[in-house]
């Protein structure tokens, strides 16, 4: 399984989900109207790394990472 | 690695102090902190931060890397939770043999914080914490689930 977390002001709990690609999860969420709001705002990260392609595949074990903007300081 | 996480105001006399004394004697010419404080405004109490470490770190290792090449150091304290107003959040430094590598540095270094390190920041209003959207800077490849 593959672990997603929702980072932040997303304020979710992780779930996990059995899926190979980012093509898969963003299908898998087309239908959360509450986290497409989000979606459009949010990076990915796959093993604590940004990614920038949907073509990003995932293996069990990995974690996805969704990350709002952000604002340190 | 100098990066440090602290719950809640930094203790700014504290960090500035050791981090002083931690580099005073490395023949250092240069050593200039960045000390941001939280302004009462717009009705809040203060501000509160959640933090994602492991990006956090690999973000400050890069960093740490290029001041590395230029001679520099970096230094830098972020909290975590609630911070009220008119205490510091965020404290960052830089050392290098030479004040103008130095001053380039922090101002660089600083911008890229905001732009870049995963620290979410919310407004503190009658004791609820409201995520400050509207000032915060979408990461890289935003959007790609959309």
């Amino acid at each position: 399984m593959i672990k997603v977390e929702f980072l932040g002001p997303l304020n979710r709990e992780p779930i996990e989900v059995d899926i190979e690609s980012l093509s898969d999860l963003k299908e898998m969420f087309k239908d959360d109207k509450e986290l497409q709001e989000w979606l459009e705002i949010c990076a990915v990260a796959v093993n604590d790394a940004l990614v920038c392609s949907l073509d990003t595949k995932v293996k069990d074990g990995d974690k996805i990472s969704l990350l709002p903007p952000v604002c340190g300081g | 690695m100098s990066l440090e996480l602290h719950d809640g105001p930094l203790h700014v006399e504290e960090i500035t102090n050791r981090w002083f004394n931690e580099m005073r004697d490395k023949n250092y010419g240069a050593y200039i902190p960045f000390i941001g404080i939280v302004r009462d405004e717009d009705g809040i109490s203060g501000l509160s931060f959640d933090i994602y470490e492991p990006i956090l770190n690999s973000w400050f290792d890069t960093w740490q890397k290029k001041a590395q090449k230029e001679g520099a150091y970096l230094l830098m304290a972020h909290s975590k939770g609630d911070v009220p107003n008119h205490t510091s959040s965020y404290i960052s430094a830089v050392v290098s043999p030479q004040r103008k590598v130095a001053l380039k540095f922090i101002n660089d270094f600083v911008e890229d914080f905001k732009a870049s390190a995963p620290i979410w920041k919310y407004d503190l209003v009658d004791g609820r914490r409201v995520y400050a959207k509207s000032r915060s800077t979408a990461l890289k490849g935003a959007g790609l689930l959309k």
